[in-house]
């Protein structure tokens, strides 16, 4: 079976991928403390000098967190974190905000020129705005007087909590309390910045909004926050890419989106999530524990997630629609890579109350390596929710025989009109499709990476162009290493 | 009731392990012991937050634990006779083995059958090498709890190469003034290229309040050929869990299914470990369920080596404000390549009042196999509804005979012409809600119907 | 150009090539006719290099290389083409990519910078034509709810982009209609050159009308049992394979 020998040549060498976002920033840093206490809440909230409400929410939301335990129900194993071995609160020391280009320490520009993501809008990519999130702190946001003029705002949490403190106190929690679970409850204390986005009435958001996030500083937790407002009859499509230094030890990251999308407003969200996934070992690697979830309010409204998700050592994530609006539709699509020992379990949630909800799932998952990934996902549709539909579709690949691939559906229908529809299948790729393209002159590592982006293409087709190339390269190099 | 049962033990501990052997002495009360620590599953346990057997045991509960009934005439109480259905029928009345001649009978061929309890004294040898093997006490509090308290049964033995002809019945009745709380316990080896057939029907004569808590465990040697069906029909009172664990050795094949067509709560956990290769394993299951009937079927199928099939399929209609729950898990362990497993859970709600949990899960570690589920909630279709109203069918024709092909699919698997047709009828009626307790057998089906369905179903 | 000696190979134990001999030339046109269950496409896989059956002994020699040593893509790369008989369908991957990535791991291969997407897209147009392909095949994925004769046209089309120099065609024939025949008949004509070598493997004799070969061979349980010109191929489609039979009685 020379072959198959072939075929676990190639698999061992993918194993050696390369993460080409490793590398550290030395820059000045403003941090707490290590370890979590009233206090240190009581110091971020100094920090970002919130109004009181802040300060409250953050604290109910600790002393809540005290009373919880870490979730055990995820098909994931890793060390239990010590909390108070975390720094909560870490900023570049210069200037936090930036009016000007021209203000950006170089380091930071570099910083970010390398990650490809430019922050000079000159040579930023036509159509779309970023707000460069690193470690804790919002450092620059693009384009935001060409949004203003729509009346879009699209800023740092932190800055909203000035600007805006009136929509920030009625939207935050309001779709994640800080009751919903362990993660979520720490975040909520902790978190110390993120991005807001609201979308007025009637307005279709001209730009790609996106963020990207950054963990660069040693210990330290990232624990950021996306809100996202659409009015009436808005639409915004959101992006979300994150990197991290490679670090022997690992990182907590415990983030919060939120997304409130109200009659026929539509928001898609994309995520390309990129953590570093820890060496071939599995040593290091970031804790991606992310609450994620949109509630469609209104009737005719629209959530979509869409996730390319290769990085992290650990990932617990549900992007989730409640479905409140009559008529209104959720999607979840997904792609998930797991390689060496990465471990990831992620799905999503579809809770249908309205009336005439629709909701579509498609997962891909793809295994290699020593990894586990899971898909988990609740479809549920109460009573009242008369005629539902949810169609899901959760496919796993497995590459060599020392990974798992796992589909842990749950459904739960309460109503007659209800259709509620389960698919799923676990293959290995197919030597027949292998061999094709072999005969062509395409090497193993290559026929891999060209048939594992064949299987994804439909979660892939759905990311918007900007985002689609990127994330098809990061299919590749996660799986093709040195091959190309 | 973790507490009372515990102190149950200890205070009857005498008469339960009366006559027993040592090793099945040890073996009680290290379940004793494994239950103290787990207690019973609550609605926080996996695969037990939608069933919740707590407050099914809110009641006073008699216990026998002596045999009360080995002299009586079983045709005095109860007769079943699905016309045709030639079996080997033996009895189990509340709990205990019903003599008819002698507590064991061995047939010509060599196959044993008869009361486990007895069966412990005859034949310790055999007893000791398989029982507790295939249930593992610590997997769930219900099975700590069956064999702490396991005392009679029925035991078969088939050894090698021998193809038993008739099949089994076994008649579980429940028959008492009090509130009964049963927990039968049954053994099955069938060896070596043999074969045999059981058909497992549980039965209330009376509505009283019972809960019966039964395990069987069955080990299927090399080669051999495996049948268990369950046909469920207990009364409105009666809480019914099944734990049915079956060990599969190389190239042995194994069918069960499970026809839940009444009972207030019904549990049917099957656990198949699969340690040899190109073994088949077909499990199947049906529930009709109405009122607040509940029904919930758990599956867990290990592929333990490689090469072997393994097929799921449970169809459910649900009616009034029942609830059914499906928790299937196939595991595919590392280097059982060339598995092909399939999990399929179809349900029809037909009411907004019903409600049904399902969850296929899968989970996998080898790559070289071909596992899919399914899973699918939801109405008639409603094309095959107008084919069949334009064809001058009423509503509740149409639905019935659309409820009817649906399940058919289950009952078509039974591969017992007699009692196939005898279960065809009972679906059929239970569909048009005549079936139930009040039947004086539900599988006395001497009057055979003339068939309503004269439709035929394929050129739907 | 190939020359294989006394090649034994088996499948599951199973002898299916048996001292199995050939000697093809460049400028030649082979056909490799016998019953069902013979061995041709056992044949034509195991020079492609599929690695379920087993070569228990034997040689086959390419250009003077030991083929058995190479992986299939190298043998690919060194201009060995096989026209599948059950073209694989790649769900998700579209033409462009699949044919763009082989093309330049060829080029690769002979020290070529790789063609830009504008020279790829051109060349593309160009070799289309040879088949008479229509569709656009830029959205289309490897095969993916192509007809039976648009996944043999697109066989032929993909040896036209990766120019052998020798084609080893596998009952390319088989499920297509008398226009589609001619259509890929021509293909292959058009790409015939005095270097590069063609075995088209066939049941019947109706596509030697079209593809004239220079040699004949029956094979039947593993071997060669008779060689000739086109003739035999006649004289075969007239007597039937059980005259083969009987002979070798």
């Amino acid at each position: 079976m020379a072959e198959a020998e072939e075929n676990n040549k190639t698999l061992n060498e993918l194993a050696d991928k390369e993460y080409k976002y490793g590398f550290y920033t030395d820059i000045e840093l403003d941090t707490a403390p290590k370890g979590l206490s009233e206090d240190i809440i009581r110091f971020i909230s100094a920090k970002k000098n919130e109004p009181d409400f802040m300060l409250e929410f953050r604290l109910k939301a600790y002393r809540h967190w005290l009373t919880l335990k870490e979730p055990e129900w995820a098909h994931v194993n890793y060390q239990k974190i010590d909390y108070q071995d975390v720094i909560y609160y870490a900023a570049p020391k210069k200037q936090p905000k930036y009016e000007s280009i021209d203000e950006v320490d170089p380091e930071l520009l570099e910083t970010f020129a390398k990650l490809g993501i430019p922050l000079d809008e000159q040579k930023v990519l036509a159509g779309v705005a970023v707000d460069a999130v690193i470690d804790s702190v919002s450092v620059k946001t693009t384009f935001q007087s060409t949004l203003a003029e729509k009346g879009i705002i699209f800023c740092s949490f932190s800055e909203a909590v000035q600007n805006h403190p009136e929509l920030i106190k009625e939207y935050m929690g309001s779709v994640v309390p800080y009751t919903d679970n362990y993660f979520a409850a720490l975040n909520s204390a902790v978190f110390t910045d993120g991005s807001f986005c609201y979308i007025p009435k009637g307005v279709r958001c001209p730009l790609e909004l996106s963020t990207y996030f950054r963990i660069n500083a040693a210990n330290t937790g990232q624990f950021e926050r996306t809100l996202i407002v659409a009015e009436e009859g808005s639409y915004v499509s959101y992006m979300e890419g994150c990197t991290a230094p490679i670090r022997d030890e690992n990182q907590l990251h415990a983030a919060i989106v939120e997304i409130i999308s109200h009659k026929d407003a539509e928001v898609k969200y994309s995520t390309v999530q990129n953590w570093w996934p820890g060496n071939k070992d599995g040593k290091g690697g970031v804790y991606n524990f992310v609450t994620k979830r949109g509630i469609c309010k209104g009737e005719n409204s629209k959530i979509s997630w869409t996730q390319v998700e290769t990085g992290s050592a650990v990932t617990w994530k549900y992007p989730s629609v409640v479905l409140m609006g009559d008529n209104s539709s959720g999607e979840f699509y997904s792609v998930a890579v797991t390689n060496n020992y990465q471990q990831a379990d992620t799905g999503t949630k579809m809770i249908h109350l309205g009336k005439n909800t629709k909701s579509t799932i498609i997962s891909k998952g793809i295994s290699a390596g020593f990894s586990n990934n899971s898909y988990r996902g609740l479809v549920k549709t109460t009573k009242n929710a008369i005629n539902a539909r949810n169609f899901s579709q959760c496919d796993s690949l497995l590459l060599g025989d020392k990974c798992g691939a796992h589909t842990f559906p749950y459904i739960e229908v309460g109503n007659k009109s209800s259709i509620v529809e389960h698919e799923a299948t676990t293959s290995k790729i197919s030597e027949d499709q292998l061999f094709y393209c072999l005969q062509r002159g395409i090497d193993m590592g290559s026929a891999i990476g060209l048939i594992v982006n064949g299987y994804a293409k439909d979660v892939l087709s759905k990311l918007p162009m900007e985002f689609a190339v990127e994330a098809q390269k990061l299919l590749s190099i996660s799986l093709e290493g040195s091959v190309g | 009731m973790k507490e009372l049962l515990i102190d149950l033990y200890n205070k009857n501990s005498e008469l339960i392990n009366n006559g027993s052997p040592l090793f099945v002495k040890e073996l009680r009360e290290k379940a004793l012991e494994v239950f103290k620590q787990n207690g019973l599953p609550n609605t926080k346990t996996e695969n037990w937050r939608q069933s919740d057997i707590q407050s099914r045991l809110e009641h006073e509960f008699a216990f026998n634990f002596v045999n009360q009934s080995k002299s009586l005439d079983v045709v005095d109480i109860f007769t079943c006779d699905v016309y045709d259905l030639d079996t080997f029928s033996v009895t189990m009345l509340n709990g205990w083995f019903v003599y008819q001649n002698a507590p064991i009978t061995q047939l010509p061929d060599g196959t044993i059958i008869g009361s486990l309890s007895k069966a412990m004294e005859v034949y310790p040898e055999i007893i000791e090498k398989y029982l507790g093997k295939a249930a593992d006490i610590n997997k769930t509090g219900v099975t700590a709890l069956n064999t702490a308290f396991m005392q009679d049964g029925l035991f078969v033995h088939v050894p090698d190469n021998v193809e038993v002809e008739k099949p089994i019945q076994i008649i579980n009745i429940v028959d008492l003034k009090e509130n009964t709380f049963l927990q039968p316990r049954h053994l099955i080896v069938v060896g070596k290229n043999s074969k045999l057939t059981v058909v497992h029907c549980d039965h209330s004569l009376v509505h009283n309040i019972s809960f019966s808590n039964t395990v069987a465990e069955i080990f299927l040697e090399e080669n051999s050929k495996y049948e268990h069906y369950k046909v469920q029909n207990m009364g409105k009172n009666s809480s019914l869990l099944t734990n049915l664990f079956i060990k599969q050795k190389e190239g042995s094949s194994l069918v069960t299914n499970a026809l839940t067509l009444n009972g207030a709560f019904t549990k049917n956990y099957v656990d198949v470990g699969i340690n040899g290769k190109n073994c088949n394993s077909e499990l199947y299951g049906l529930y009709l369920v109405d009122s607040a009937q509940h029904v919930d079927n758990q599956v867990f199928v290990d592929h333990a080596e490689a090469e072997s099939t393994s097929n799921q399929l449970y169809k459910g209609i649900l009616d009034d404000e029942s609830r059914a729950v499906f928790s299937g898990k196939v595991m595919v362990r590392k280097d059982s390549q060339k598995t092909q497993a399939y999990q399929n859970n179809k349900n029809i709600l037909l009411t907004d009042d019903a409600k049904v949990f399902t969850q296929p899960h899968l989970e996998i570690y080898a790559d070289d196999v071909k596992c899919s589920h399914g899973a699918t909630v939801g109405q008639l279709d409603p094309n095959a509804m107008f084919y069949l109203h334009s064809r001058g069918l009423c509503e509740k024709t149409a639905r019935q005979l659309l409820m009817y092909a649906f399940a058919s699919e289950v009952v078509n698997a039974i591969s017992i012409p007699a009692l196939k047709e005898s279960i065809d009828n009972m679906v059929q009626k239970r569909l048009r809600g005549e079936l139930s307790i009040c039947d004086q057998c539900l599988l006395h089906c001497n009057d055979r119907e003339s068939p309503v369905f004269d439709i035929d179903l394929n050129k739907i | 150009m190939l020359k294989i000696k006394d090649l034994n190979v088996s499948i599951n134990g199973k002898q299916i090539l048996k001292n199995f001999n050939i000697e093809v030339n460049k400028g030649e046109v082979h056909a490799i006719m016998g019953p069902n269950g013979s061995g041709k496409s056992t044949l034509a896989a195991v020079i492609a290099g599929r690695d379920i059956f087993t070569v228990d002994s034997g040689e086959i020699l390419y250009n003077g290389k030991d083929l058995l040593d190479m992986p299939p893509d190298l043998r690919a790369r060194e201009g060995v083409f096989l026209g599948f008989q059950y073209p694989v369908e790649i769900p998700g991957v579209s033409m462009v990519n699949f044919m763009r990535t082989a093309i330049n791991e060829k080029r690769k291969h002979f020290g070529l910078e790789p063609l830009t997407g504008a020279e790829f897209l051109k060349l593309m147009e160009e070799k289309k034509k040879v088949v008479d392909i229509q569709a656009k095949l830029t959205n289309r994925s490897v095969n993916e709810g192509f007809s039976g004769g648009e996944k043999k046209k697109n066989e032929i089309f993909q040896m036209a982009m990766l120019e052998p120099k020798l084609a080893i065609l596998d009952e390319t024939d088989s499920g297509l209609d008398i226009d589609a025949l001619k259509v890929v008949a021509n293909g292959v004509n058009a790409l015939k050159k005095p270097d590069n070598a063609t075995v088209v493997i066939t049941h019947y004799q109706r596509l030697l009308d079209y593809i004239v070969p220079d040699f004949v061979h029956v094979l039947y349980e593993g071997r060669i049992v008779k060689s000739g010109t086109k003739e035999l191929a006649l004289e075969l489609e007239e007597k039937g394979y059980e005259w083969i039979k009987n002979e070798v009685k």
